[in-house]
């Protein structure tokens, strides 16, 4: 006795899948080899299926109107006779033989690639000191890119991988001053005389708190902070948003936030101040042309940054889309560093932490940094009448070398005029 | 909005049938596809709604029916001529070659033969010897030939419809396997591709693919399985392989500097070995690894035993294989 399995047959040159249309036989019937055992539908023909075998149908692995590929099973016949369990594949144990442990051969490890000579020539690199994760130890192209990477990274910092820090819950409104020196100290300068009393926990430094750690202090070292805020009346944005927030999320598949909103502000108004979006360079400023919108975003012990390329040719949806896409690569951890390159200008949302205020440090080598701190109701005086108005205040961090107040004042009210007047006509969603 | 999903088939069907309601020098010739709707029901319903005499049924000549095409094209027509399976059409060979071809150029710009040939091509369907060749590579050192081969539905739309207004002849393989296999999203509206352009398919960091047809999408199957080991695969389908897009494939070829070239054809003067030539004169610093092939083996034919087909035919796991040791080298 042995069990055989019956399979979709191929019927016809490029018919790839077949649908059971009808079984003709049922669990337990007995069948003789050639008799008819399933009505069989493809796009090209119609035909039954004969068995394969003599024998007893056991099982019926799928059901009447299921499609499925060719060379699929579809039943078990039990048959007559003393065949050995037939037609399982019979793949030899030696196949799977201890595969024999490489064992730090680095017999490769001097065999440069083209790519890799040249990346490090151009980089006046040492390549005894970089580690090969190639076979046999050889020095791969992206080796060598992660190690410039790195090194940039700890030494010249051309770009902020990370920002700033919440290795506390309470220090949520973590771009403030004080969270931000608490962290920097210890990391950039070794404590020299570090009491460890009991009970207390030593805390490694990861690679991206070091570098939230020196960029910050850089930040702070070399760019003259200046701090300013204003609030904005959002009703508008509130009732808005309320309105369509369900319509969205049902055709969508995204939640619609006010972020989106206060970006498409926030870019419409760096367009028209370019000087916003600028960046310190010694002897001059460099206005940059692309707006290029970096995010700040939360992950468990770190704050990343990625960024929102070519902000400003996004509508509403597209800003979302973005905002809901960067956050969940932080938060899956599939931020490539280069998802996090080419900011221009910092977007902070303290507000989703409830702050209502907040002091943050730029972005090296950006011009500011804008956070959107929590929408709150409170009592206005409009028309000499108390309303309940949708509040929001709006904290920016400004180099002072580039920007004077008079300048950021007008790019603030420029963003609140924007906020403040959003309508459905003038802000669609696509 | 949801967009309709056809197989590769009736995105051939869709587009022969758009442009011969748009343009009525369009017509269709070749063995079968009339009455009976082709062999594979690539031309179904067109007999029915253009008549006999815009669907013509020909004579088992395939030299007659690429003849016949050019004159009709000479004459401003635009023919779509189909041969029934691409492993027929060597009897057709001279006059494509040295005809259709070479008379923009003979003539001195005089004349043109804005014709399409539709050739279903390719293994992988228990064909055995005369039913499963790839030909691309016969066709591809001729310069005045263009060369498309769609990976899939919504490319086979917008190629097969940039084939026929191009003014020049061009060969459109369609590939047997995945007539019914491949399906995809295809906008309703008329858009066009444009010939000569290849297209990113996957964008990836540690080994770049470079293929057409089918095998394209073995390396999307064989991608989907090395993402999870964390080995990340950029794809580019040539979709024209004659004449190449040779700015993609520098640049594909510079994104990783590891490249393996696939195709399903046989290895030697294939379409890909010219492809590892212009990676070879133009990206030299920037490879970190050498040029990978992976085809069928140099043997005369594909067999039509079960287990030597499966032998011969690339498949998705030798893919795995191959772009893995590339990302480990």
């Amino acid at each position: 006795m042995s069990v055989k399995q019956m399979t979709m047959p191929q019927l016809g040159e490029s018919v790839t899948e077949g649908t059971i249309s009808q079984w003709l036989i049922s669990v337990g019937d007995t069948v003789k080899k050639y008799d008819p055992i399933a009505e069989v539908t493809t796009d090209k023909v119609n035909a039954e299926i004969p068995s394969s075998f003599s024998g007893k149908i056991t099982e019926l692995l799928v059901d009447e109107g299921d499609t499925l590929p060719v060379g699929e099973p579809i039943c078990t016949i039990e048959v007559e006779g003393a065949e050995p369990t037939a037609e399982k594949p019979v793949k030899s144990a030696a196949g799977k033989t201890t595969q024999k442990e490489e064992q730090k051969d680095t017999s490769m490890k001097r065999r440069y690639s083209p790519a890799v000579l040249k990346l490090a020539q151009e980089h006046e690199l040492d390549l005894d000191q970089i580690a090969g994760t190639g076979r046999s130890g050889r020095i791969t192209r992206k080796d060598v890119e992660k190690y410039i990477a790195s090194a940039a990274e700890e030494r010249t910092i051309t770009e902020p991988a990370a920002v700033a820090a919440a290795s506390q819950p309470s220090a949520a409104g973590c771009f403030s001053e004080a969270v931000a020196k608490e962290v920097v100290k210890p990391a950039v300068h070794a404590p020299r005389t570090s009491v460890n009393e009991a009970g207390d926990r030593v805390v490694a430094l990861t690679g991206v708190r070091r570098a939230i750690a020196s960029n910050m202090l850089r930040s702070k070292h070399e760019i003259p902070h200046a701090w300013t805020m204003i609030e904005v009346d959002v009703t508008n944005l509130v009732n808005y948003r309320n309105q369509i927030k369900g319509a969205f999320f049902k055709k969508e598949g995204h939640k619609l936030t006010y972020l989106p909103f206060f970006i498409k502000a926030i870019v419409t108004a760096l367009k028209e101040f370019p000087r916003i979006n600028s960046t310190w360079a010694g002897d001059k400023i460099i206005e940059k042309k692309v707006i290029n919108i970096s995010l700040a975003v939360a992950a468990d012990e770190a704050l990343y940054v990625p960024v929102i390329k070519h902000a400003d040719e996004k509508s509403i949806k597209g800003l979302a889309f973005a905002v809901d896409e960067l956050a969940a690569n932080v938060r899956e951890n599939r931020l490539f560093p280069d998802d996090m390159q080419g900011g221009t200008f910092t977007v902070n949302n303290t507000g989703s932490f409830g702050s209502i205020q907040s002091q943050p440090i730029i972005n090296y080598p950006q011009a500011a940094i804008l956070s959107i701190e929590s929408i709150v109701k409170r009592p206005i005086v409009i028309n000499n009448m108390i309303a309940i108005r949708d509040m929001v205040n709006l904290c920016i961090s400004i180099d002072h070398r580039v920007l004077d107040g008079l300048i950021t004042g007008r790019f603030l009210a420029r963003v609140k005029e924007l906020l403040e007047t959003i309508n459905p006509e003038n802000t669609p969603i696509y | 909005m949801q967009l309709p999903v056809l197989s590769y088939i009736e995105a051939v069907t869709q587009a022969l049938d758009e442009e011969m309601s748009r343009d009525e020098n369009v017509f269709v010739m070749g063995e079968d596809v009339g009455k009976r709707g082709g062999v594979f029901q690539a031309t179904k319903g067109l007999y029915d709604k253009y008549g006999e005499n815009r669907v013509i049924d020909t004579p088992l000549a395939e030299s007659a029916i690429a003849g016949v095409g050019i004159g009709a094209a000479m004459y401003g027509m635009r023919p779509v001529a189909e041969m029934q399976f691409s492993d027929f059409m060597l009897p057709a060979a001279n006059q494509i070659i040295s005809e259709a071809a070479k008379t923009r150029y003979r003539s001195n710009n005089e004349w043109s033969v804005p014709m399409t040939i539709r050739a279903p091509f390719g293994g992988g369907v228990h064909g055995g010897l005369y039913h499963s060749q790839s030909m691309e590579a016969i066709f591809a050192n001729v310069p005045g030939l263009k060369i498309v081969i769609p990976s899939t539905p919504y490319d086979v739309k917008g190629l097969l419809k940039a084939s026929i207004r191009d003014n020049d002849p061009v060969i459109f393989f369609e590939h047997k396997r995945a007539y019914r296999l491949i399906k995809g999203e295809v906008p309703v509206d008329d858009y066009t591709i444009p010939l000569g352009t290849a297209d990113v398919k996957r964008v990836g960091t540690d080994v770049t693919v470079i293929t057409y047809g089918l095998m394209v999408h073995y390396a999307m199957q064989a991608a989907d399985k090395l993402a999870a080991e964390g080995i990340s695969t950029h794809i580019l389908d040539l979709r024209t392989v004659y004449p190449l897009d040779k700015e993609a494939i520098i640049e594909a070829a510079r994104k990783t500097g590891k490249v393996l070239l696939l195709t399903e054809d046989t290895k030697e003067g294939s379409v890909i070995s010219e492809a590892a030539a212009i990676i070879a004169e133009n990206c030299l610093f920037d490879l970190d690894a050498p040029i990978r092939r992976l085809a069928a083996p140099d043997a005369p034919a594909m067999p039509y035993a079960g287990p030597l087909e499966h032998a011969f035919m690339v498949k998705p796991e030798q893919v795995e294989k191959e772009i893995r040791n590339l990302a480990e080298f």
